[in-house]
This record gives C-alpha cells, structure tokens and sequence, in this order.
C-alpha cells in the first residue's frame, strides 16, 4: 500500500516538476519570430521548388524579412503579384519581372534524328549521356528519357510520344527546375512573347547536323543577314535570337520566310517543335 | 579500462543496436535516404543518447530505488527523456540558432525513440555504475551513427541502380538493411560480456 501511494506520489511530483519547468523554460527561452515571415510565407505559391534561391518557400520568407538586401521579388512561380505582395509586407520596392517560361531548344523526334545506338539502361537523360554520350547522333540534341519532365513540380512538361518534351505554357511558372536538371543544357528560359524561335542546340557544322538530324540549324547565317533589326546571330555555327530586341522591334518576322531549313519557326508553344506550321494551317 | 573500451566496441558493433537487437528501425529506414541528413541524425542521436543515459542513471538511483519505485522506471525514462529532449531543443533554439539549423530538427524526432529510451533500460537492467551506462550509451549511439551512415551511403548509390519496379524505394531498403545485418551477425560472440 505505501509503495502504491509513494509511486502516485512521485510520478504527480515529477509531473508538475517537469510541467512547471517546461512552461517555465519556454516563455524564459522564448524565441521572437518576425510574424511577417508567416505573412510572406501564406502569400507564397508553397510550390517549394527553390527557384528563389532558397531551399523552400520558409527560408526565403525568413531571408526577405530579415535581410534587407534580398529583393522581394525573387518568386518566379508567383510572378508579379506575389512580388507586388511581398514588397507590400516587407516594406521594399518590388521591381518588374519579365515573365518566362521554359523552352526546349531541340526538335530532333524519333522521325527526325537519328540514333546510333539502342539504350536499355535507366530511363533517365543522365544515366543516358554518361554511357558513350548517349544513344543519340546528335550530341547536342535531347535524348528524350524526360529527366526534365519528371522534376517539374508544377506539371507543367510532359513528355510527348514523339520524344521531345513539350512545356505548357499556361502551367509553366518559369522556376528553371527542368533547365538545371537536363544534362545537355537544352532547356533555357525565354520570354513567351518572342516572335521565332530556334529549337536547336547544336554547335556542330553544317554537314554534320544535317546528317544526324533533319531539323537541326546548320548555321548558314542566312537570317542574321536578312534580319533588319540585327536580332539573330550566328556563333558557334547555331543562330541565337536575342529575345529582347525581337520582342520589340520586329513586326514582321523575315528570317521565318529565308530559313532554308525552317529551323527557325513561329513561336507557338505547347507543340511538339516542327509541328508549329501544320498547326497554324490548321492541318495537325 | 580494458573492460570501458570492450564495451564501448560490444555496444557500437557487437550488440549494433539497429543491425543486432532491431531497434530504432523507425529512423534508420526514415532519415537514411540522404547522407548529410544521416551524419547530422547521428550526431544527435550519439548526444542525446548519452546525456539522456547519464540523466535516467541519476534518476534511477536517488529516486527510483530509495522510493522503491524500481517497477515504475520504464514510465519514469519515457517522461524525463522526452522532456530533456524539449528542453535541450529550446536552449539550443535560443542560444546556438546555427547549430539548430543543422542539427535541432533532429532532436525532437529522436525524443520517443526506442533506441533512446532502450538504453537507460538496458543500463539498468544490467546494474551498471554510473560510468559503465555512460560508456555503454556512447557506444550505442556510435554503433547507431555508423549504421545510419552506412545505410544512408548505400541507399543513395542505390538511387542509380535498376531496380525492379516493385521493389523501388522502401522495398529494396529493407533487402538490403537485411544483407547488412547479416554482415553485422559476422562479429556476434566475438566480445563475451
């Protein structure tokens, strides 16, 4: 009988010892959050991609707060009202973001270029390009095992049967998750409102790209010779389009008539490149 | 100090707590996908381990046993670990915010774990001084940090290997935390204690 009562006793004695002590610590130990941190985080997209930099929307929340040099609009997903929020909360000047999405700068499907070897391996573009520079001619060109459409958090890429991935625009927040993880380096991120656009990559000559693909730029320059505006330009035999003078100054897209290949094309997303044209006909 | 050192070396690899008793499993199979998340989640539990062993001890023997109370231990261990684990965690919070940053989200996971609380158990189940619990629970803890470590390399090259589509992730963690155990029953009997 007494043990009983000693061992109600002790336990209720340890029980508000520890109770008392616990309450005591955590209000004398108290660790003040700026409750602006969770109003930036609720106005985040919570999509966690890390695309400010941060490793999740609460630590960047927790940096824009805290540290007066971290700009508030560093949210790719939330664009310019999540910016517009954030600036609002933390005090600071939110300045314009140029929206962009995802593009895929290659065209070589199944049909159009050619493969040199047969992979069986991990269906992933990694493991893919570490055997022998993967299973593609081109060693510029996508290799198709869609690495980059399975780190997209916000579905925005998906792999077509064809075997390029194709980006939907209106889901494509711009993060640069897809452009970091491809080991080719294909995917960059431009602005949707571009008027043409190059879904090629390589930097090989002429001679060679046609052989492994028939959609490649053979870098012939033809386009950086006709266009007015000086938009386009030849390096490492591949035209590059410099987005910002064509997005403003062209209104009628030449190089789109004079490109012998038509590796040049009207920018219109969402297809599998190459079917842009059967897609403005109405022909797909 | 021959005897310290033997049982410091039966703890952390003879009597492995994850690989040779099967405890603790709820962690190792948790935190072992990434090995910077294991070396942290070792750190803290080889701490934890031993100051909350060295605490159980003094508890045990200036209140338990002079109440008579020795009956009560298990329930006793379970509420002063837990509520040393929440207090270390606000000190810390408080005081070292670096050091939380990498190494405080741990603690609290730890806090039931049944390696923490099957140490003091054992400790007292096998009547060791004051010094013998606190060497035992080093080794425990070490013993469970290589395991984690271990584990935790191994399951990240197993992210690069092809697997069958049925076995992906926890299925074939669990075939292969059996292959290391089997290893592990390699050094059973060597230290008789």
């Amino acid at each position: 009988m007494i043990t009983a009562i000693y061992a109600v006793l002790a336990m209720v004695g340890l029980g508000l010892f520890f109770g008392f002590f616990i309450s005591f610590a955590n209000k004398k130990w108290a660790v003040e959050i700026d409750p602006r941190i969770h109003e930036v985080e609720d106005a985040l997209p919570k999509g966690q991609c890390g695309a400010c930099g941060y490793p999740g929307c609460m630590a960047y929340a927790e940096a824009v707060v805290t540290n007066a040099d971290v700009p508030p609009n560093l949210c790719a997903p939330g664009k310019d009202a999540v910016a517009q929020k954030v600036a609002e909360i933390t005090g600071k000047k939110a300045e314009a973001m140029e929206p962009k999405i995802a593009f895929v700068r290659c065209a070589g499907t199944y049909e159009k270029a050619v493969r040199t070897s047969l992979y069986k391996g991990i269906s992933d573009c990694v493991s893919a390009g570490m055997l022998h520079g993967g299973d593609k001619g081109c060693t510029y060109g996508c290799l198709g095992y869609g690495t980059c459409a399975k780190v997209c958090m916000f579905d925005a890429l998906k792999m077509s049967p064809e075997g390029i991935p194709v980006v939907n625009p209106d889901k494509c927040t711009g993060c640069g998750k897809c452009a970091t993880v491809c080991p080719r380096s294909i995917i960059t991120l431009v602005s949707p409102e571009i008027k043409v656009k190059i879904n090629c990559n390589s930097k090989d000559k002429g001679a060679f790209v046609r052989k492994n693909c028939k959609m490649g730029c053979i870098g012939c320059g033809i386009c950086a010779k006709e266009c007015p505006h000086g938009a386009v330009m030849v390096e490492n035999f591949l035209a590059v389009v410099d987005s910002s003078i064509c997005k403003e100054k062209c209104s009628d897209p030449v190089c789109l008539a004079k490109c012998p290949t038509m590796a040049i094309r009207p920018a219109i997303w969402g297809v599998v490149p190459g079917n842009e044209v059967a897609e403005k006909l109405g022909l797909s | 100090m021959t005897e310290y050192f033997l049982l410091f070396l039966s703890a952390a690899i003879v009597n492995n707590f994850v690989l040779s008793r099967y405890l603790g499993l709820c962690i190792f199979f948790g935190v072992s996908k990434n090995f910077h998340a294991s070396t942290s989640m070792g750190l803290a539990i080889i701490s934890i381990i031993t100051m909350s062993s060295m605490l159980t001890w003094v508890i045990e023997h200036f209140i338990l046993i002079p109440l008579g109370l020795y009956f009560l231990r298990m329930i006793v261990f379970v509420v002063v670990i837990a509520v040393f684990v929440q207090l270390l965690e606000m000190v810390i919070k408080k005081f070292m915010p670096t050091l939380y940053n990498i190494w405080g989200i741990y603690l609290l996971l730890v806090a039931t774990n049944c390696v923490i609380l099957g140490v003091p158990i054992i400790n007292s189940e096998e009547h060791f001084n004051f010094i013998k619990s606190t060497v035992n629970a080093l080794g425990s803890g070490t013993g469970f940090a290589i395991a984690l470590i271990l584990f935790a390399s191994l399951r990240e090259k197993l992210q690069f290997s092809d697997v069958p589509k049925s076995l992906e992730g926890l299925g074939i963690a669990f075939i292969l935390a059996g292959m290391l155990a089997l290893a592990f029953q390699g050094f059973s009997g060597m230290i008789p204690l």
